[in-house]
């Protein structure tokens, strides 16, 4: 089912004489007058349509943090969902401008025609299980079904766990999302593996009774969620990693979608800087000076963003843990706007 | 001079042939440089060397041995065998469903043609992905959870994780054996006249004398031999069961849907295969004092199949390319292999060319064994 709109991917590489690689991502943005980005077929706090069919998520905000950094308007978006297979190459092939879409950073998807931006979301792969199993540990899981997705960093992960436990899990592997989901909760698997988030964000948007499931991490090893972009244009790489940094940089200088007006006349040359009140930063990347002044006014600070989306704002009520900010014993780090 | 160049039919067929050959090549060689060229500036790297990295993805069952240390090569040659598999199970099943379909929509009572008749028009047009999807969800959600499994012969498990039955678990040295065995049994069968003479009882019962004799033969071979032969009952072990025969649920909806669905279509096949026979061969056959079934058998089905065989070529085509659904119910033939291999690998354009080639093989084969046995049953006309 999917394989066919690969096919259509490879073949498009194979068509598409000069198109993709004529001139800088950004002209071409420019020119079609939004950025187009590849979104989950529906992961609540990360992205997925509201009920207006309005795109919501940590992910889908990443990605209209560009938007405004380019165009001073969150809405000049497009997304087009994708499923975990489909995604890269979705990306290789300039179908879509940047893909923020749960995706871990890895060597072999590194070296292989795409380039990480800044991560977005650090986290555990998890099992989600029913607490009726009793199983509260991986080492518990001895002989389980594991429903895995294709496409996804987690069907190696399911073995490396069982290999070196010694835990000869079952996997069972879908090709989409949902089917993957509904054979979990069926009972056709013992335990459903994937980022801890999306789990959480499963149980408390598709089971009947969230209270009745338990996650737990599958190994001790944590994933990097980074927004990627094609290689070959080092420009577009710049902007989207400094329109990420500008909301880390808020939530660092207390900069929040509330206070920014009052923020202009602050002293601190840091934040002037930042706003664009001292100018230079914007013009180095290609931009209005004003850009990060604009994505703060229009979507808040990381912390805001993760709050409202993934953490007590939202259903999910996921606690920062390792993503606070360095200042608050987290990982993640603001890199500094001069 | 130029115009009697140009009247030339010789000259004319030639040369068109020529400009189309030239541009059919001149359009290849684009398409290649073409990519080679984005690939290239996309720095996605190109080439086959990955197949031997090791694939560290789990197939969740597989009718060749396969581990997630192999490499990316095995796991296509995994995928291939669990392709062929259910291709020519399916195949298989779907004809022998599809011929008593057929022939019970020729049936003169009522029932059993109106029968044949709503189930050939319903399977038909339902898409076989809902079949698939159908049959898959019936098996995830009508049956009971492991330790609350249908038990309904010691040994036998029904339940959502899949149908269980015990297995016989035969050592290098049991197998042959009953390869022996088997190749002793159809021998003798073969020249039962000589071996045994004739008049005397095993004559007139010969399956018997064959039975008796090859029982002995194998009793006397495994008391001095004593091969390993271990019955293995499947029973439940923490999460799952463990031991025996499995069928898995993603497994039985393939097979479900994909012989249901084909076998309508092979069904028509058949049953109109027959209908195109002259209504003369049954008066003939009946003439001649054959039975119905007689006439059915020895007559209207060899003419039939000349009928019948060249649309059923293109729907085995069908079953096989077909199977490719199987990733909607999870079951990992080799589409879904590909799937997989392309994202961990990001080779998209080597796995996409090598799913083609495998398909394009599967399908000329099917084609050319399906010509062959044409060519066989083909009416030898007097030259």
């Amino acid at each position: 089912m999917m394989n066919w709109k690969l096919g259509i991917a490879a073949l498009a590489t194979a068509l598409s004489a000069t198109a993709a690689t004529a001139g800088p991502t950004l002209d071409k943005v420019k020119e079609r007058g939004r950025i187009v980005c590849g979104a989950s077929q529906g992961t609540v706090g990360f992205g997925s349509p509201d009920d207006k069919g309005y795109w919501t998520g940590l992910d889908v905000e990443t990605c209209r943090a560009v938007a405004v950094a380019i165009f001073g308007d969150k809405d000049k978006v497009e997304f087009v969902p994708l499923s975990g297979q489909q995604r890269i190459p979705a990306l290789q092939t300039g179908e879509i401008d940047i893909l923020p879409r749960t995706l871990t950073w890895t060597l072999q998807r590194d070296a292989n025609g795409i380039n990480f931006t800044t991560p977005t979301y650090y986290e555990f792969t998890g099992f989600m299980v029913s607490k009726a199993s009793g199983v509260t540990k991986v080492e518990e899981m001895t002989g389980a079904s594991v429903c895995v997705q294709t496409g996804s960093t987690t069907e190696v992960v399911v073995n490396d766990v069982s290999t070196k436990l010694n835990l000869q899990l079952n996997p069972v592997v879908f090709d989409n999302v949902a089917a993957t989901r509904q054979a979990f909760f069926s009972g056709r698997c013992d335990a459903l593996i994937t980022d801890a988030a999306a789990l959480a964000s499963v149980r408390a948007t598709q089971s009947d009774n969230p209270d009745d499931y338990v996650i737990f991490p599958a190994t001790k090893y944590m994933d990097a969620l980074t927004p990627a972009v094609r290689h070959g244009d080092d420009n577009w790489m710049d902007i989207v990693n400094w329109s990420i940094q500008a909301l880390l940089n808020a939530e660092l200088y207390g900069i929040t979608q509330a206070n920014i007006d009052e923020m202009m006349t602050s002293d601190d040359p840091r934040v002037k800087r930042f706003l664009g009140v001292e100018p230079g930063n914007g013009k180095a990347l290609g931009l209005g000076d004003e850009f990060a002044y604009n994505i703060v006014k229009q979507l808040g600070n990381y912390g805001e963003i993760f709050d409202r989306n993934l953490g007590a704002g939202s259903a999910l009520k996921i606690e920062r843990g390792p993503n606070r900010l360095f200042s608050d014993g987290g990982l993640m780090f603001p890199m500094a706007f001069q | 001079m130029f115009s009697a160049v140009l009247d030339n039919r010789r000259f004319r067929s030639w040369s068109g042939q020529i400009l189309l050959l030239g541009g059919f090549a001149a359009l290849l060689l684009w398409l290649v440089n073409n990519t080679v060229t984005n690939l290239d500036a996309r720095g996605i790297r190109v080439g086959f060397d990955f197949l031997w990295r090791p694939a560290n993805f789990p197939i969740s069952e597989s009718v060749l041995p396969y581990n997630p240390s192999d490499n990316f090569l095995w796991a296509y040659v995994t995928g291939v065998g669990n392709t062929l598999a259910i291709s020519v199970l399916a195949i298989f099943l779907s004809t022998a469903l599809g011929l008593l379909v057929g022939l019970a929509r020729r049936s003169k009572h009522p029932l059993t043609s109106g029968v044949a008749g709503v189930f050939v028009t319903t399977m038909r047009n339902m898409p076989l992905i809902v079949h698939l999807l159908f049959w898959y969800a019936l098996a995830t959600t009508a049956l009971p959870a492991p330790r609350e499994a249908y038990n309904p012969l010691p040994g036998v498990f029904l339940s959502l994780r899949g149908f269980y039955i015990p297995a016989l678990e035969l050592d290098a040295l049991a197998w042959a054996m009953l390869c022996l065995v088997i190749v002793v049994t159809w021998g003798a069968w073969r020249l039962r006249h000589h071996l045994f003479g004739s008049g005397r009882w095993h004559e007139r019962h010969p399956v018997l004398a064959l039975l008796g004799l090859t029982a002995a033969v194998a009793l006397g071979a495994a008391l001095l031999l004593r091969p390993g032969a271990v019955v293995s009952f499947p029973e439940i072990r923490g999460f799952n069961f463990t031991g025996g025969l499995r069928l898995s649920p993603e497994f039985a909806a393939l097979m479900l849907g994909l012989v249901i669905y084909t076998s309508a279509f092979i069904g028509e096949i058949i049953r109109g295969g027959i209908d195109a026979v002259a209504i003369g061969q049954w008066e003939a056959g009946r003439a001649i004092g054959l039975s119905e079934r007689h006439t059915l058998t020895k007559i209207i089905i060899p003419q039939a199949l000349r009928i019948i065989i060249p649309p059923m070529t293109s729907q085995y085509l069908s079953t096989v390319k077909n199977t490719t659904l199987a990733l909607a119910v999870g079951y990992p033939e080799l589409g879904l292999v590909v799937g997989t291999v392309i994202n961990q690998t990001g080779q998209a354009i080597e796995s996409m060319a090598l799913l083609l080639g495998i398909f394009l093989s599967i399908s000329i084969a099917v084609s050319l064994f399906m010509n062959w046995y044409n060519a066989h049953v083909a009416l030898v006309e007097a030259r």
